[in-house]
């Protein structure tokens, strides 16, 4: 944490995204006062983040954030490639469980619950905080049964007709229930990108989260399919809290009501999304959603 | 001069070729590789193969028709001597007609070399046909001995009636050779043989299906990277064990075994079982069914167990409904792949399921099989064109039609699988 080490510098100078001298230079300065710029705690959070590390084997790919995640608000996680913003997204429903060599230090709550905890079970977390990928990945099942999975190994539903019940509201609340319900027994994988990644909303959905986690949920559909995401984001904030990232300083701006800003595995800044794009404060966000880094 | 000597010096000679154009090459371009059309080395090539090729093609043909044409000159009462003098004569001749074509050509061609020659297609079109005929050789193969065995069979076919092989009860090749010998007249009816493959297969598959496939799931999604380096190899090695030591290991030690276990509750077993058999074979399968479960099991990938996951699925819960549904094609796939292997193994079931034809059901009696009818209709001193032996050709045949239907279903099927995630 203490020096950003010569070779990321050169990284950064290779990739001759910017002024290299520049750049290297800033992010020295960043790494010795770490304090993150902005207003990290809201009131009556969903879930906090105190000094988060992640490590994958050596690669230290988160130093010490914190964060909170209010309720109904939707926070946009934006940054270059590589900062860690997948990272930090996995750690809050434990996905880099999955990993073996990812290590995750400092407290998470949800709900003031410690979810790294020995005592918490993460089949019920997984099911509070769900997550929606980049790459629509719909099972290879009918549309009905990509929905109704969820319910089903949850136990949602104590019969037929409840399972129906959820199915089909949570593709209401996904949109998606007008261009499927003639062909609910059709596999999930015959639906178009943007269809298959409402799918994949509808899916977590369905059981019922309070938290939706959503990794780059746009950036395999084309602007008509990401208008309607979009839509559906700003409809579903009112029941769920949510978390995107976003390679779009315009989605982000679009959809979010507070904005963080990652980089190199650091949280440099975090604030209104208001503020951040229209009045950054750390030289970093500046550079970044001018575009001039990134 | 010995024929063997004549092709290394062929071969001597098209190395010296070789070198010869790639050093002309480099006269004619002056020292400067830009300046020619190809790399040094495919003039090299280029003289090699005219050296080599003619050449070559002139001896394979003039000794493949060199006993043909000396027998037609050397009349029937002329000595040994005689026939030996012109296999000399012809022998000298072939070595000076090759040699003189290898060097004149090889030399003509050196000649000719130019900068601006197309060196290089000349060679790859030339190694293109050199490939094509190394397959076309698998290919006919193939296809004759495909023929071959059908002609035969229908050659069977006309002595013993289809109908009666194909749905005949009794198998019983043994024909009587004299007149007045003792004997049965011999009975061609498949089914007994046919029913014993598929109770050994079944039972094959009753051990394999479940182990193997059970091995590749926990191999693929439980074990740590560790352990599967070393327990894959290990389950392949499997593969690898020749059949026949299988063979012994059934007959020898699995086979009693079943006897006196059945004995001790007090059931008659015979001392070669279809079970026995069975058994072993199966876990011969093993690896073909764990090895390709594997496979398609990691070729789920892994955004499915991602979005499983991520939804709060345990790790049974996404291999069950979902990497195993999305698996299960190329899991069919393999396992038919395993079953095809299953019917045409031989050495297991000759030395362990046993010799008579029995039709029955109960895996605790000897049984045989198709192929361990094929091998002892073949072995032993055979008139070649007696119905016994034919019939050897009609079984094959089928055996070859069932394993290439489920062939051609298991491929289908892996196919379609691959569809689904490009
Ligand atoms: N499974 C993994 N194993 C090892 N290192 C990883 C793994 N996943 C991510 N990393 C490392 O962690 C760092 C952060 O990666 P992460 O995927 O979180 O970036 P990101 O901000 O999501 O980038 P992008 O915008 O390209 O998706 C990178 O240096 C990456 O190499
Ligand atoms: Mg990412």
């Amino acid at each position: 944490m203490e020096t950003i080490d010569e070779s990321e510098v050169s990284e950064i100078n290779d990739a001759g995204v910017t002024d290299p001298v520049k750049v290297g230079h800033t992010a020295m300065v960043d790494r010795d006062n770490r304090t993150t710029i902005g207003e990290i705690l809201v009131d009556n959070p969903r879930m906090s983040c105190r000094d988060v590390n992640v490590y994958y084997g050596d690669n230290h790919a988160i130093h010490d954030v914190s964060l909170d995640i209010g309720r109904n608000e939707v926070i946009a996680m934006i940054g270059p490639s590589g900062c860690g913003k997948s990272t930090f997204l996995r750690c809050l429903n434990r996905m880099n469980d999955t990993i073996d060599i990812c290590k995750v230090t400092g407290t998470i709550t949800l709900d003031d619950e410690d979810i790294n905890s020995k005592k918490i079970d993460v089949v019920p977390l997984r099911a509070q905080v769900s997550m929606v990928f980049q790459k629509p990945n719909p099972f290879p099942k009918s549309i009905y049964e990509n929905v109704a999975f969820g319910p089903r190994i949850h136990g949602l539903a104590n019969n037929k007709t409840e399972l129906d019940e959820i199915v089909v509201t949570s593709l209401k609340k996904a949109g998606l229930w007008d261009e499927v319900k003639d062909r609910m027994d059709q596999p999930g994988t015959g639906l178009s990108g943007g269809q298959q990644q409402r799918l994949c909303i509808a899916r977590t959905i369905a059981v019922g989260p309070e938290v939706i986690l959503m990794d780059e949920p746009c950036s395999a559909l084309d602007p008509i399919a990401t208008a309607k995401i979009e839509d559906l984001i700003d409809e579903l904030r009112q029941q769920y809290t949510i978390c995107i990232v976003t390679h779009s300083m315009q989605q982000a701006a679009r959809v979010s009501q507070r904005t963080a800003y990652f980089h190199l595995g650091d949280l440099i800044e975090v604030g209104d999304t208001n503020t951040i794009f229209t009045n950054p404060r750390h030289k970093l966000t500046e550079d970044y959603i001018t575009g001039r880094f990134g | 001069m010995q024929l063997s000597i004549l092709v290394i010096v062929l071969l001597a000679l098209s190395s010296m070729a070789f070198y010869m154009g790639k050093k002309r090459a480099f006269q004619v371009a002056q020292g400067k590789i830009r300046n020619l059309h190809s790399l040094p080395a495919y003039y090299g090539l280029y003289t090699a193969i005219w050296c080599g090729i003619p050449a070559l093609i002139i001896f394979g043909v003039w000794i493949a028709f060199e006993p043909a044409l000396i027998t037609h000159l050397v009349d029937l009462r002329a000595a040994a001597d005689h026939y030996l003098d012109l296999v000399s004569t012809s022998h000298a001749a072939l070595t000076i007609v090759v040699l003189s074509l290898a060097i004149g050509a090889g030399a003509f061609t050196l000649t000719r070399i130019r900068a601006q020659q197309r060196a290089r297609n000349t060679v790859e079109s030339i190694l293109t046909a050199i490939l094509i005929f190394c397959s076309s050789v698998a290919i006919l193969t193939t296809l004759g001995i495909v023929l071959s065995v059908l002609f035969e069979s229908i050659r069977f076919f006309q002595e013993i009636p289809i109908s009666s092989f194909l749905f005949g009860l009794e198998w019983s090749p043994q024909t009587a050779i004299r007149e007045d010998q003792v004997g049965s007249s011999g009975a061609f009816g498949a089914v007994p043989l046919f029913a014993g493959t598929m109770l050994i297969s079944f039972i094959a598959m009753l051990v394999a299906v479940p182990i193997g496939l059970l091995s590749a799931i926990y191999l693929s999604e439980y074990s740590g990277p560790k352990f599967r380096a070393i327990a894959k190899p290990l389950l392949e090695i499997l593969a690898g064990i020749p059949t026949v030591v299988y063979g012994f290991f059934a007959a020898l030690i699995v086979a009693p075994a079943i006897r006196d276990a059945g004995g001790f509750i007090g059931l008659d077993v015979a001392s070669e079982s279809a079970l026995a058999a069975g058994l072993v074979m199966g876990i011969m399968i093993i690896p073909f069914v764990s090895s390709l479960s594997d496979d398609v099991i990691n070729a789920v990938p892994q955004s499915m167990r991602d979005g499983a996951y991520g939804l709060g699925a345990t790790q049974a819960e996404t291999i069950r409904k979902v990497i195993f549904p999305a698996a299960l094609p190329g899991i069919v796939g393999g396992v038919l792949l395993a079953v095809s292997r299953a019917i045409g193994e031989t050495m297991i079931v000759v030395m362990a399921a046993g010799l008579s034809a029995n039709l029955t059901a109960n895996p605790l009696e000897a049984v045989t099989t198709v192929t361990v009818q094929i091998v002892t209709l073949l072995t032993g001193d055979q008139e070649f064109d007696s119905a016994k032996t034919l019939a050897a050709f009609a079984l094959g045949l089928m055996l070859f039609v069932t394993t290439l239907v489920l062939n051609v279903i298991a491929l289908h099927v892996v196919r379609k699988y691959r569809e689904q995630y490009e």
